[in-house]
């Protein structure tokens, strides 16, 4: 066991964990954010999603110890949810039908803000580059591709 | 109390945003992976690596000795309580059906079956634990491939005698619903257009994003079961029916579920075992398969060699259409199994007035996972058969694909027509979808363009393809299901409980996995009952709650479950108004209803219908001939399926040098008749839309000789990104053909765009090269098949006669290893 020390949504956080455990796991196991999901055992789908210092990184390729003493932030964290506020990203979802079943939902919302955090600005080509590492099976991407230029558009206004 | 309720602005037809999407999009959601109970054990399944083999021993001791493991059991551990697989839809009498066993003792029949488990204190515990567990096989010869299972010279399971399991034949001659296809085959052979194709269905497997997980607590008096299933009810009756717990005794929970397709339309060998686990060592349990399992043991679906013969005569008028299938089940006939590839057929003929029409199914085992519905289940086959097949009548009589469509199809004013199939199509509009598809897709510009760069020589050429497709959905009237021999009924049950406070629950027998249906139920209670939509609470997916229903598949849940929650809300406005009169002092036929409020006409006298609420719960006051409650509900069963349709255009850029594609724009006008909700059928239509792209451009589960699936992980099995797709023009009809079979005019669209799209893709594909003299490319249109293609007559390689005949082994259109 390997004792790390991290920040998760805000808060501060200390765990004895097995070298081998993912960051995913972690969040979910240990944590109880259930919110962050796992799709695939390939690191392919993108639903792990979550932001290590500010950077999305798929959460089941960073193992626990990685995280330690970073700072990380799921989709549970992106927005103070409890007083009711959404990330804008979260608002142009909704807004747009981005989602149906929602299980790759926190993972493409967090890529998005990471995409939109690098390119503010981003042509529909760019977005779909930048989105290509997460899987949906519901939308065909349509919906969020436009939920990301939305939420662009939003942010220039 | 007074009433203030004002009427809200019409519901249906609005695009609401969905009422799930709040938890969806903060990660407040429970999928069963989600759940942890107290002293919960997890569970990691040992898998068979040989499609076909006996098992010699299981040695468990290291696996058992291994940290905080709690118990390893095999096949041989379990008797009766462990239950079987069903198959709930044996096609024929003499269907031969291998009996299927969640965790056999002693033959495995396909790579990935269980053959044990192992119970931890926690999954990565299980999971190291599962890899000591010592598994001797004895191999045997497995098979694998249609056209191998039907030589039976390997037999997937030898105690049977053959791989051969149902022949199930519909000829409209003998049906009465046309003529001989025979006769018209003849005629055409020496005086019209035969033109007869062998097309192939490749396997794909439904890979929803939520990987498939289940959790069972028998500490209660009712044992539950949380499952991420798209059939909650259908799953209460099968363990009871197979596991020996009474029905009253299981509690299924369907919680959040990410994704179906089909795919978690199933009974599993995994649920089954968590179940007997559970029950053994009376604790909860949860088992959440990997994707690579997931990919590997979750059913597959489509699987067909279609064989294919179409009569004309000189002017393109199709006389007869025949139909053989060969359809793979896999090892077992799983849940609707067989059902799939019948489902079909009925829709061959798809919008053509056919004088006559035979189809034959012939479903045989092989040594191979289990297939079974994927989104569309059956007519997607169907339809690309046909909407292949007339682009190539068209090119044989010389004209626009879409001149041949409308020599054949059903007028708009001829509605209600009986297909040569049987079925009663009770409205449509083909002219109308087609002319509005064409205007907004640029038809005639882009076949202008085509015909530039052909003229030109341009190295990437364009490739325009049509599918004008119908399909039957709402499954299903209960009469039909229990002529095709399936063993329960198509109806739907919805209630409606008024809650003392005047806010409304409505309890549905469909089971949501990311269709919005709390959303759209919500819209149509909003403007039938009149009330708020955000008062309106949909409750679903739980057997404790919902205690009656059949659940979400084959578009169903809006027309047959819609509509039950029409009739539950007409009779809780009938009880209403029996209280109004009673409360108001006036005779019921005095009294209108209408925005949420009884009033008495020509007076300024009335009640809201959340008042009436109150006034039941209250029941200080009520009438003596009723109960003390307006709660109401309903169980409807359709009268006959819904028959949306439309017509697709795609364009289709392919490099003749290189063989890659790529899709320049894709139309569709689907006629789906009243739209409930157009934000929520937008994105039903491009979620389908890429499904069906995805057939015809990338996906493909493909097993090696041994039986091996060597697409067995998202590193190979190839779903489409953001970046392989394009946004969609998505329109509809001005005037849509409002369905006749329910109150609402609604038709369904979970399978549409799934059910049109691959033809187009395909038809456009072979439009761009067949000038190069390429009439088929077989699906998934890779780079290289595209390549082969186009390649084919080149230098000394023996030049393949064009399309006919070529009903026998190697030749055109079947890649190599193709269908086997």
């Amino acid at each position: 066991m390997t004792k790390i020390e991290l920040t998760v949504d805000g808060a501060a956080v200390s765990d004895d964990v097995e070298p081998r455990m993912l960051l995913v796991q972690y969040l979910r196991e240990k944590l109880g954010k259930t919110g962050t999901v796992i799709g695939c055992d390939t690191s392919n789908c993108g639903a792990c999603t979550v932001h290590l210092d500010g950077t999305s990184v798929k959460s089941c390729n960073v193992l626990a110890v990685q995280a330690n003493g970073r700072t990380v932030t799921t989709i549970e964290g992106l927005a103070d949810t409890a007083e009711g506020e959404l990330h804008p990203v979260q608002e142009s979802f909704r807004e747009c039908h981005g989602l149906q079943c929602g299980f790759c939902t926190p993972g493409m919302i967090m890529q998005a803000v990471d995409l939109l955090g690098e390119n503010p600005n981003p042509t529909e080509e760019e977005v779909r580059l930048g989105m290509e590492g997460n899987l949906c099976r519901c939308t065909g991407y349509h919906n969020i591709v436009k939920s990301v230029l939305h939420a662009a558009e939003g942010a220039k206004a | 109390m007074t009433a203030t309720q004002d009427r809200p602005a019409a519901e249906i037809g609005k695009d609401r945003r969905r009422k799930e999407d709040q938890r969806l999009i903060t990660g407040r959601t429970r999928w069963t992976d989600n759940i942890t109970l107290p002293g919960m054990l997890h569970l990691a399944m040992v898998r068979s690596p040989f499609a076909h083999a006996t098992i010699t021993s299981v040695d468990v001791e290291a696996a058992k000795a291994s940290p905080n493991v709690v118990a390893v059991l095999s096949g041989k551990d379990f008797g009766d309580e462990l239950g079987v697989c069903i198959n709930a839809w044996p096609i024929t009498p003499d269907q031969k059906t291998p009996g299927h066993s969640p965790m056999p003792a002693d033959r495995v029949a396909f790579a990935g079956e269980i053959v044990a488990v192992v119970v931890a204190r926690s999954a990565a515990e299980a999971r190291d634990a599962a890899e000591l567990v010592d598994v001797e096989y004895d191999e045997q010869p497995a098979v694998i491939g249609i056209k191998n299972a039907l030589r039976d010279e390997v037999l997937a399971h030898p105690d049977l005698g053959t791989n051969k399991s149902a022949l199930w034949v519909f000829d409209s001659a003998e049906a009465g619903t046309g003529s001989d296809v025979e006769a018209a085959i003849e005629t055409a052979r020496t005086d019209g257009i035969l033109i007869e194709r062998e097309y192939r269905q490749q396997r794909l497997i439904p890979a929803f994003m939520e990987p498939r997980s289940v959790v069972v607590d028998p500490t209660g008096e009712q044992i539950t079961m949380w499952s991420a299933t798209q059939i909650p009810h259908i799953l209460r009756f099968a363990l009871a029916a197979t596991t020996g717990v009474p029905e009253s005794k299981i509690r299924v929970i369907a919680p959040d579920v990410g994704g179906g397709f089909g795919g978690k339309l199933q009974t599993t060998p995994e649920e089954w075992i968590a179940w007997a686990v559970a029950r053994r060592l009376s604790k909860p349990v949860k088992y959440t398969e990997t994707r690579s399992e997931s990919l590997m043991a979750a059913h597959h679906g489509r699987d067909q060699v279609q064989t294919l013969t179409l009569a004309a005569d000189k002017e393109g008028n199709v006389t007869g259409f025949k139909v053989h299938l060969d359809a793979d089940l896999g090892a077992y006939i799983a849940v609707v199994g067989g059902g799939v590839p019948v489902l079909g057929a009925f829709m061959f003929n798809a919008i053509y007035k056919f004088p006559s029409y035979r189809f034959e199914c012939q479903t045989v085992l092989t040594n191979t996972t289990f297939t079974d519905a994927y989104r569309g289940a059956g007519r997607p086959e169907a339809t690309y058969a046909i909407e292949r097949i007339m682009d190539e009548l068209a090119t044989e009589v010389g004209v626009d694909p879409l001149e041949i469509r409308e020599r054949n199809w059903i007028k708009h004013e001829e509605f209600p027509f009986t297909t040569v199939a049987g079925l009663e199509y009770d409205t449509g509009n083909y002219e109308a979808a087609t002319a509005k598809a064409k205007e907004s897709f640029g038809y005639d510009a882009l076949r202008a363009e085509q015909k530039e760069r052909r003229e030109r020589g341009d190295r990437v050429q364009l490739g325009i393809g049509v599918s004008t497709f119908t399909e039957m959905c709402g499954l299903a009237p209960s009469r039909v299901l229990g002529s095709l021999d399936y063993g329960a009924g198509g109806w739907e049950h919805a209630s409606v409980r008024m809650l003392a406070t005047g806010k409304v629950e409505i309890v549905t027998g469909a089971s949501a996995h990311g269709q919005g249906h709390e959303t759209a139920f919500s819209q149509i209670v909003a403007d039938r009952l009149g009330v708020p939509f955000e008062d309106v609470e949909v409750l679903h997916g739980d057997t404790q709650i919902a205690h009656k229903g059949l659940d979400t598949y084959g578009s169903r849940s809006l027309v047959v479950g819609g509509e039950a929650l029409v009739k539950a809300v007409d009779k809780v406005i009938d009880k209403a108004k029996h209280l109004a009169a009673h409360l108001l002092e006036a005779s019921e036929d005095d009294l209108e209803y209408k925005g949420g409020r009884f009033t008495v006409a020509g007076t300024d006298q009335g009640v809201a219908i959340q008042e009436l609420a109150t006034a039941a719960f209250a029941a200080h006051n009520y009438p003596e001939d009723m109960e003390p409650s307006i709660d109401a509900e309903a169980t409807y069963d359709p009268v006959n399926f819904n028959y949306p349709h439309g017509t697709h255009l795609c364009a289709m850029e392919v490099d003749t040098e290189t063989g890659a594609v790529k899709m320049r724009k894709y139309t569709c006008c689907d006629d789906i008749g009243t739209i409930i909700n157009p934000l929520i059928v937008a994105g039903q239509i491009h979620g389908g839309l890429v499904q069906g792209i995805a057939q015809a451009l990338w996906e493909e589960a493909v097993h090696d000789d041994a039986g091996t699936l060597v697409s067995g992980s998202f590193v190979d099995y190839l779903l489409p990104t953001a970046a392989d797709t394009i946004s969609f023009d998505v329109v509809h009809t001005d005037d849509p053909s409002i369905a006749t079979t329910n109150t609402l005019g609604t038709k369904g669209v979970g399978e549409a765009g799934t059910i049109a799209s691959t033809p187009a893709v395909v038809n456009a594909v072979v439009d761009a090269v067949r000038h190069l003299g390429v009439s088929d490319i077989q699906m998934p249109c890779t780079p290289e098949r595209v390549w082969r293609a186009i390649h084919a007559g080149d230098g000394d390689a023996p030049t393949p006669e064009t399309a006919m005949p070529h009903f026998r082994e190697g030749a055109l259109n079947q890649d190599e290893g193709a269908g086997q």
